[in-house]
Order: C-alpha cells, then structure tokens, then sequence
C-alpha cells in the first residue's frame, strides 16, 4: 500500500493535476465513444425502421 | 450473393469447416453481438484490476515520484494507436484487393477508436512530459510522428465521409491507410533512430525489462484492457456500420 490517507492518495505526491488529467481525461473519452456508437446504433435502427416501414405501406397500397 | 451461391456455400459448409462464413455481414451481425459483452466486461475487469496494481501495488518511481503512474494510461493508448492503425490498414488493404464489403467496414469501425487513442496517447504524454521534461510539447521524431499518425486517422476519416458511395470512399480510405503504414515504423523506431527528448522503450524483445516487475504487470494488465476495449468498441460500431449500410438487403430488415 503507498498511500496513508485518501488526500495522499489524490495528492499524487504533488503530481495529482497531471495524474488525474490523464485519468479522468481517457476515461471521459471512452465513455463519450461509448456513447456516440451507441446513438449511432439507435438512429440506423429507427431509420431502418420507419424505411420497413414504408416499403411494407407502399407494398399493401400495391396489391389493393 | 445470389441464391446459387448461397446455396452452394451452404453445401460446402455441411462438408467442412467453411472459413468465409463469417465474412458475410449477414452471418457476421450476430456473431459480433455474441461476441461484444464479453470483450466489454474483460475489457473493464481489466481495467480494474489494472488500476489497483498501478495506483496501490506498483511503488512510486524513485527518480519521477508519482508521476509515472501516467504510464498505465500512456503506454497502452500509444500500443494502440499504432496497433489498431496496422489492422485498419490491414482490412482497408483486404477491402480493397478483395472487393469484400465487410473488411472495409471494419477498417471504417476501427479508425475513429484508433484516433481516439492516439489522441490519448498524445494527451497524457503532454501531462507526463510537462512534470519530468519541463515541457507539455517538444518537436522531437516520436511527438511528431505520432502527431502524424492522428492526422492521418482523420485524414481517413474525413476522407470516407467526403465521399457519398460507400464503396468508393472505401477504395480511397484504403489508398489512404495503405500509404500512411510507413509512418508506423517511424514512430517505432523512432527513438532510436534519432536523438528523441523522448525515453527509449522500457520493453522490448531483446532485454529485460527496465522496470520493476508490478510497475510493467500492472502495465500489461492495462493494455490488455485497452485491447479487449478495442474489439468490444469495433464491434459495436461494426454493427452499427452494417446497418446503415446494408439497409436495403433482406437481412437487415429481418434485424431492424
């Protein structure tokens, strides 16, 4: 163990401001990455969606 | 493929194992999406465990105090960066000679973690230069080649995105991706090819490792994270790629 108490620890030994900009920085990063993909993911499933949708109104209006 | 085809493929796989299944987005959808909960949760068991040793089992550095704890983010970002460029390429390269649409989206799935990490790369080196070296950003051969490689992520990017038919922004960004792999070595070798402000790799094939032994564990635990991250990642997006741009085939309207 190298820390005697939480404020050591997120004192970094004085180094804290670049430790933790690095830390929270990449994790930030990632998590807004996870995110976009995800919202990426939900516009192409409603798109693909409304886009069956129609094809399938279009295709009864065909037949009738 | 047309129904022959496919019926073909199917009476080949009866007979054997058939390798080329899996490169049909069809057969490929859902076995990405098997496949990314368990790259996601090893991706964050990982990075856990990676973290406990770097903050509370790794000691403090005996010339750059504390500072060096910003090697566990570093170092494995910087892998990454150059890794993840190597296998965009790969599959760019595979699209482009193959004319295989699924090698290509995943080339296009992969450039956007690979710039991300090189950014990282780049951001955490400027907070770990500025307490050991006295600088954030110096131009030595490692900082600007690396510097290169993110531009060259969203080069390709931005060049795919310019051009609306899918298939030929794949043949562009390949074109891209293929001439920008030299650049990979030179950011390797870089620091020993020139004189770099940059230190010398702590790890290489040759000798032991200079550092000790729960700094580079605890290392190696965080870049296996960063990988099971990569794959996890690259799926998703994969998955979401293949929507967007098999909308009009039969198997996606099946997903939707």
């Amino acid at each position: 163990m190298n820390w005697g108490s939480a404020g050591e620890f997120f004192a970094m030994g004085g180094y804290g401001l670049y430790v933790w900009g690095s830390m929270i920085v990449t994790f930030g990063a990632l998590a807004v990455e996870i995110l976009a993909v995800r919202s990426r993911r939900k516009t192409a499933h409603e798109q693909l969606r409304r886009w069956v949708r129609n094809a399938q109104r279009n295709g009864n209006e065909n037949k009738a | 493929m047309t129904g022959t085809q496919q019926l073909a493929a199917g009476n080949q796989a009866q007979s054997r194992i058939h390798w080329f299944k899996y490169a049909s987005p069809h057969t490929f959808y859902p076995l990405a999406g098997r496949l990314i909960p368990w790259f996601a949760a090893a991706a964050a068991l990982l990075t856990i465990a990676g973290l406990y040793v770097g903050f509370f089992v790794a000691p403090t550095d005996h010339q750059q105090g504390e500072a060096y704890r910003i090697i566990f983010i570093h170092v494995p970002t910087a892998w990454m960066s150059m890794f993840i460029y190597l296998v965009m390429a790969t599959w760019a390269g595979i699209g482009l000679a193959f004319n295989t649409r699924l090698s290509s989206m995943m080339a296009s799935a992969l450039a956007p973690t690979g710039a991300l990490m090189t950014f990282l790369a780049l951001w955490t080196g400027a907070l770990w230069g500025r307490p050991t070296w006295g600088t954030w950003w110096v131009w030595d051969a490692r900082l600007t080649s690396e510097l290169i490689l993110l531009f060259l992520y969203i080069g390709f990017m931005a060049l795919q995105a310019a051009i609306d038919d899918p298939r030929r922004a794949d043949r562009a960004g390949a074109v891209l991706a293929l001439v920008g792999v030299v650049n990979i070595p030179i950011i390797y070798f870089s620091v020993q090819w020139w004189n770099t402000l940059h230190q010398g790799s702590s790890i290489n094939l040759t000798r032991a490792p200079s550092m000790a032994a729960t700094m580079l564990i605890g290392m190696l635990i965080m870049a296996l994270a960063a990988w099971a991250y990569t794959i996890a990642i690259a799926l998703y997006r994969v998955r979401a790629i293949m929507l967007e741009r098999e909308k009009n085939t039969d198997w996606v309207k099946e997903v939707a």
